[in-house]
C-alpha cells in the first residue's frame, strides 16, 4: 500500500468501499509511524499489535455488516489520556512506569466509534510547555523543519498529524496546547468549549482550563471525530449536559451574512509581519465567501498571559500533588522516611519546567498572597470572559493569528520561560473564558506553516466547523505536506 | 484570680450514606483495607469527583434542624496537604461558603437552666484514609477505606463554659444526628468525633485568652477529661506567670493528660482554594422545602410534648427524648397502660435503664420489651401487686423473659387487698408483740414502722401498703 490518503473523511469512504481494509491500512501507519520515530521522535508508545487486533476486528464487523463512518479509522491518542493497560506516562518520567487501570471517556467514546488506537503520543510533560521540549522521553521535532519545535503541549499530536504519519490525533489544550502546535506544524486543530468534552481520565494539569480536542488535516475530519467524543459525562461534573449536533451536516453552510471580528489586541506589536499578512491574505478569502469583517476589541486581553500564569500553575500545584510516590507512578530508592520520600520522588520524577510551575502555583495560593494573587487573577479572568462576550455582540466569529511567529529553534526559548509563556499570548484568552477555539493553516513564511485562529461563542463548534471548512474548499493549506514525509 | 473557661466544639460526624460522597465506593464500617477504595479514592491520574447528591441531604436535614440557614450557593474548596492517607494531596472541603450557617441549639444542664449554644457552620467534607503501624515494624500502612468517607462538620461558637456544658452540647448533637439518621453516632468507631478549642480569661473579661486545640476526641468522657485537665494546665501557666501558646494538642486518656503536637507555626498553609473539579452546590428553596417537610419530630419538640401530654418534668421528658428508640419505647408503654404516664416514666428511667445499662444493651435489644413493661406497670397501677413487689417481679422478668401476669401467678404475688386478710395478720402480730404495743400506746410513734415491717413478713409482702396503713393506724390505737 502507497501512501494513505490524506484525511480521515476519505479514509472513511476507501474503508466503507473496501478499496482497502483496516488491517491493511493500520499496518500502513504503523510503518510509517516506525520510519518517522528517529527523525520526529512524536510517539511515546506504539501500540502496534493491539492496533491490529482492534483492526482486524474492526473489518470482521464491517463484513458483519455493523461498520459505524469511522469504524477501521486508525488515530492516536496523546499520552495524556488514560488508557487501560498501556502505558500512560503524559510526558513525565514520574508516570513512566504508570499503565493505566482504565480508559478516559473520550477514549472509550472513540473507541466505541469504531477508531483503532496506533499509540500514545509525545508531549510536554504533563502539558506544560510550548515547545514540546519539557517530555522526558525527548523533544518532538516540527516535520516541516526538524530543527525547529512542532509546538506544545501536544506536539506529538500535531508533528503526527502533520507528517501524516497518523490520520487524527486527540490533544489536549490548556493554554493553546492544541491551536499552537497545530498552528507549527500546518495541521488543523479544535479545542472545544470548556464541558463539551469530559475530562475523566484525562491527568490534570490545570483543570478549570483543561479541555480535550483534536487535531486533524481538516475541518470535516475534526467534524467527524468530534462528536464521539463530546457530551455529558456523569463522571465529569463539569461536563455539560448539551445536545451534541452531528458536525458534518452543516459543514457546507453558506457564510453569506457571517461577521466576522478581529481583535484589535491580536495585532499588536509583537506580531511578525508576515505572518500578520498570511492571516489577512485568509480574511480576504472569507469576504469573498460572503463575511463581514469589523475591527472588535477585548481591552482586557493583554492581562491573559499572567492571569494564566497564577491560574493555572495555582490548580496544577493542587492538582500533582497526588504524585508523591504512595500508591503509583515514581518512588525513590529507600526512602529514610516520609519526607525523604515525598522530597526524592517527586524531585526525581518531576521536570525543571513541573517544578517551576508547582512551586509558582504553591506561592499564589500561599496565605497572605492568596488575594493578591490567585483572587485577583480570577478577578482578571471575569473581566476577559466579559470582553469577549461584549465581542460576541458585535460579531459571530473572532479572528486573528494562533501564534506572534512561525514554529522556533528547538532550544532557542529554553533559558528564557517569559519568552516561551508569550508563545500562547494569542491562545490562552480562550481557554480563560472557557470559549471553543480553532487553528487551520492558512499559509506559509519562509517555508513554515502560519495557523489561523477563530475562536466563537460557547457550543458554537458546528459553526466554527463550518467556517473552516468552507475556507478549506477555497484553499489548499491543510493538505500540503513537508516533502519529507509526503 | 477567678478564671472563665472558653470552650468551642468541631465536631465531626461521619454521614450514613451508603456510597462515598466523591465516589461509588460503599462506605461501610470494618471491611478489609483497600477493599473499599476505587480510582476515584485512590486519587488515581484523571479521575473526578461527582458529589453524592444524599450527602447534601443529609447536611440540609441537619441545618434545618438547627434551625440555621442553607446556603442557596456553598463551594467545595480543596485543603492541600502532604499526608500518605490523603491520595490526592488534597482534602475536599468547604471553606468560605459552607452548606450550613448560622444555627444553634438549646441544651438543658443537669440543674435544669437551659443554655443556647450558637452554631457557626457545618460544612460537607470528605474522610481520609487512615495509617496503619501495628504489626509491621519499620513499616507503615495505608488502609484507604474511609477516604472520601462523607462529613459534616459542625463548628460552634465559643459558648461553653465548662466540660460539662460542651459535653451536654456534644450529646445534644449526638442525639440529633441520630433522630435525624443522619449518622449513626459510633464513636468507638469513629463515625462521631470532636475537636476542642480551649482557652480561659479573668472572670469578667470580654476578651478571649489564647487557645489550645484538643485534636479527635471519641468519646464524650475523653472530652471532659483532656477539656478540664487543660483548662487546669491552661490557669496554672497563667498564675505562674507564662503564656498560653496556641498549638494543637493531642488527648492521651492513658496518662489523662494533653501534650502539644504542633505549634502555630509548625502549622500548614493549607492554601484553600475553590475546587475546579466541582460545580458551586446550589441549593433552590423546593430541595429545602421537600426536605423540611420529611423531617422527623425532633428531639425539643418531643420533650416539649412529654411535658405537655403527661407532665413530666423537663428532665424527665429530656431523659426520654435522648433517642429515639428511647421516646419511642416509652410512648408505647404510655399507650399501652393508657394512665399514669409519669409512673411509666419512672420505670423506663429507673429499672429498666439499670438493668439495660448493667447487661450494655440499647433500648431496641431490651429484654422486657414495652408490651412485658406495660403488662407490668398496669398490675402495678391496678393494685394487683405493689411497687415494691413489682421490683422483684421485673427482674424475674428480665431474667426469664416471661410475662408478669405469668410471674405473679407463679410465685403467688397477687397483693392481699381482702380486709379480713389484712386485719387477721395484724391481729396476729399485736398478738405476738405486746411489748411493742405497749410502747407505742405510750406514745412511741416510731413503732408504726416495725409493725408494717412485721405486717409485711407475715404476709410475705403482699399487703395493699395503704390499706395495710389504714388498717394498722386503727386497730394499733385500740
Amino acid at each position: 500500500m502507497s501512501a494513505p490518503a490524506p484525511t480521515v473523511a476519505a479514509l472513511a469512504r476507501g474503508l466503507a468501499e473496501g478499496a482497502f481494509s483496516s488491517v491493511e491500512l493500520t499496518r500502513a501507519y504503523l510503518e510509517r509511524i516506525a520510519a518517522a520515530q528517529p527523525s520526529l521522535n512524536a510517539f511515546i508508545t506504539v501500540t502496534g499489535e493491539s492496533a491490529l487486533k482492534a483492526a482486524a476486528e474492526s473489518d470482521a464487523a464491517r463484513a458483519a455488516g455493523r461498520a459505524g463512518r469511522l469504524t477501521g479509522v486508525p488515530i492516536g491518542h496523546k499520552d495524556i489520556f488514560c488508557t487501560e493497560g498501556v502505558l500512560t506516562t503524559c510526558g513525565s518520567k514520574m508516570l513512566g512506569n504508570f499503565v493505566s487501570p482504565y480508559d478516559a471517556t473520550i477514549v472509550s467514546g472513540l473507541r466505541t466509534a469504531g477508531t483503532v488506537m496506533l499509540g500514545k503520543l509525545n508531549m510536554d510533560e504533563f502539558a506544560m510547555g510550548s515547545s514540546n521540549e519539557t517530555s522526558h522521553f525527548g523533544p518532538v521535532r516540527n516535520p516541516w523543519d526538524t530543527q525547529k519545535v512542532p509546538g506544545g503541549s501536544s506536539g506529538g499530536s500535531a508533528a503526527s498529524v502533520a507528517a501524516r504519519i497518523v490520520p487524527a490525533a486527540t490533544a489536549t489544550d490548556t493554554g493553546g496546547s492544541i491551536r499552537q502546535p497545530a498552528a507549527l506544524c500546518g495541521v488543523t486543530g479544535i479545542k472545544p468549549t470548556y464541558g463539551r468534552c469530559s475530562r475523566y481520565g484525562m491527568i490534570a494539569f490545570a483543570s478549570s482550563l483543561d479541555q480535550a480536542g483534536l487535531i486533524t488535516v481538516s475541518a470535516e475530519d475534526a467534524a467527524l471525530l468530534l462528536g464521539p467524543m463530546s457530551g455529558f459525562d456523569p463522571h465529569d461534573s463539569t461536563s455539560v449536559e448539551s445536545p451534541v449536533p452531528d458536525y458534518t451536516t452543516t459543514l457546507g453552510d453558506s457564510l453569506q451574512g457571517l461577521t466576522i471580528g478581529l481583535v484589535r489586541e491580536f495585532f499588536d506589536k509583537g506580531l511578525d509581519a508576515a505572518c500578520e499578512q498570511r492571516i489577512r491574505d485568509a480574511i480576504a478569502v472569507y469576504e469573498k465567501l460572503g463575511a463581514k469583517v469589523r475591527e472588535v476589541s477585548c481591552p482586557n486581553l493583554p492581562l491573559s498571559v499572567p492571569t494564566y500564569y497564577v491560574v493555572a500553575p495555582a490548580e496544577c500545584s493542587s492538582n500533582l500533588a497526588r504524585f508523591d510516590g504512595v500508591r503509583f507512578g515514581h518512588r525513590c530508592d529507600s526512602p529514610k522516611n516520609l519526607l525523604d520520600l515525598y522530597c526524592r520522588s517527586r524531585g526525581e520524577g518531576f521536570g525543571a519546567e513541573v517544578k517551576r510551575r508547582i512551586m509558582t502555583g504553591t506561592y499564589v495560593l500561599s496565605a497572605g498572597y492568596y488575594d493578591a494573587y490567585y483572587l485577583k487573577a480570577q478577578r482578571v479572568r471575569q473581566l476577559i470572559s466579559a470582553d469577549f462576550a461584549r465581542a460576541f455582540k458585535e460579531c459571530d466569529l473572532l479572528f486573528g493569528p494562533t501564534t506572534p511567529t512561525p514554529a522556533f529553534r528547538i532550544g532557542a526559548k529554553c533559558d528564557d520561560p517569559i519568552t516561551m509563556y508569550l508563545n500562547d499570548i494569542y491562545t490562552i484568552g480562550a481557554n480563560l473564558a472557557g470559549l471553543p477555539g480553532m487553528s487551520i493553516p492558512c499559509g506559509f513564511v519562509d517555508g513554515l506553516p502560519i495557523g489561523l485562529q477563530i475562536v466563537g461563542p460557547h457550543f458554537s463548534e458546528a459553526r466554527m466547523l463550518n467556517v473552516a471548512h468552507r475556507y478549506q474548499q477555497e484553499t489548499d493549506w491543510h493538505l500540503k505536506t513537508p516533502s519529507a514525509f509526503a | 484570680m477567678e478564671w472563665e473557661t472558653v470552650i468551642g466544639l468541631e465536631i465531626h460526624a461521619q454521614l450514613a450514606t451508603c456510597s462515598k460522597i466523591f465516589s461509588g465506593s460503599a462506605t461501610a464500617y470494618g471491611a478489609e483495607p483497600n477493599t473499599q477504595a476505587n480510582l476515584v479514592d485512590l486519587g488515581y491520574p484523571g479521575v473526578l469527583p461527582v458529589l453524592n447528591g444524599e450527602a447534601v441531604r443529609m447536611a440540609v436535614r441537619f441545618g434545618l434542624a438547627i434551625g440555621a440557614r442553607i446556603a442557596p450557593h456553598s463551594v467545595f474548596a480543596r485543603k492541600n496537604y502532604f499526608y500518605p492517607d490523603l491520595p490526592k494531596g488534597y482534602q475536599i472541603s468547604q471553606y468560605e461558603l459552607p452548606v450550613v450557617a448560622q444555627g444553634s441549639l438549646d441544651l438543658v444542664l443537669d440543674d435544669g437552666t437551659r443554655k443556647r449554644v450558637g452554631i457557626t457552620r457545618a460544612h460537607l467534607e470528605e474522610d481520609a484514609g487512615k495509617s496503619l503501624h501495628e504489626g509491621m515494624p519499620g513499616m507503615s500502612g495505608i488502609d484507604l477505606n474511609r477516604a472520601g468517607t462523607p462529613l459534616i462538620e459542625i463548628v460552634s461558637e465559643p459558648d461553653m463554659r465548662s466540660a460539662k456544658e460542651a459535653v451536654a452540647y456534644m450529646k445534644k448533637v449526638h442525639t440529633l444526628v441520630r433522630y435525624l439518621d443522619i449518622c449513626d453516632g459510633n464513636m468507638q468507631e469513629g463515625s462521631f468525633r470532636c475537636d476542642a478549642n480551649v482557652s480561659v480569661r479573668p472572670k469578667g473579661s470580654d476578651k478571649f485568652g489564647t487557645r489550645a486545640e484538643i485534636k479527635n476526641l471519641n468519646s464524650f468522657r475523653f472530652v471532659e477529661k483532656a477539656i478540664n485537665y487543660e483548662v487546669e494546665r491552661q490557669i496554672e501557666l497563667l498564675e505562674s506567670g507564662g503564656k498560653v501558646v496556641q498549638e494543637t494538642r493531642l488527648y492521651d486518656p492513658d496518662k489523662g493528660e494533653t501534650r502539644s503536637m504542633r505549634s502555630k507555626e509548625e502549622a500548614n498553609d493549607y492554601r484553600y482554594f475553590p475546587d475546579p473539579d466541582l460545580l458551586p452546590l446550589v441549593i433552590d428553596d423546593a430541595f429545602v422545602a421537600t426536605i423540611k417537610a420529611s423531617l422527623p419530630e425532633l428531639p425539643d419538640e418531643k420533650a416539649a410534648r412529654f411535658v405537655r401530654d403527661y407532665g413530666l418534668s423537663e428532665y424527665d421528658a429530656g431523659v426520654l427524648t435522648a433517642s429515639r428508640e428511647l421516646g419511642a419505647f416509652y410512648e408505647d408503654v404510655v399507650r399501652r397502660v393508657g394512665r399514669d404516664p409519669k409512673l411509666c416514666a419512672n420505670w423506663v428511667m429507673g429499672d429498666l435503664a439499670a438493668f439495660l445499662n448493667k447487661d450494655n444493651l440499647e433500648i431496641n435489644d431490651s429484654k422486657v420489651d414495652a408490651e412485658a413493661l406495660a403488662g407490668l406497670v398496669t398490675r402495678i397501677v391496678d393494685a394487683t401487686i405493689s411497687g415494691k413487689i413489682a421490683k422483684d417481679v421485673f427482674e424475674a422478668m428480665w431474667a426469664s423473659g416471661e410475662s408478669a401476669d405469668a410471674i405473679i401467678e407463679q410465685n403467688g404475688l397477687r397483693q392481699i387487698t381482702d380486709t379480713g386478710a389484712i386485719e387477721l395478720a395484724i391481729d396476729e402480730v399485736m398478738a405476738k408483740n405486746p411489748g411493742q404495743l405497749a410502747d407505742y400506746r405510750s406514745g412511741k410513734d416510731k413503732l408504726f414502722g416495725f409493725f408494717v415491717g412485721q405486717v409485711m413478713k407475715a404476709t410475705g409482702g403482699k399487703a395493699n401498703p395503704a390499706q395495710l396503713n389504714d388498717l394498722l393506724r386503727k386497730k394499733l390505737s385500740g
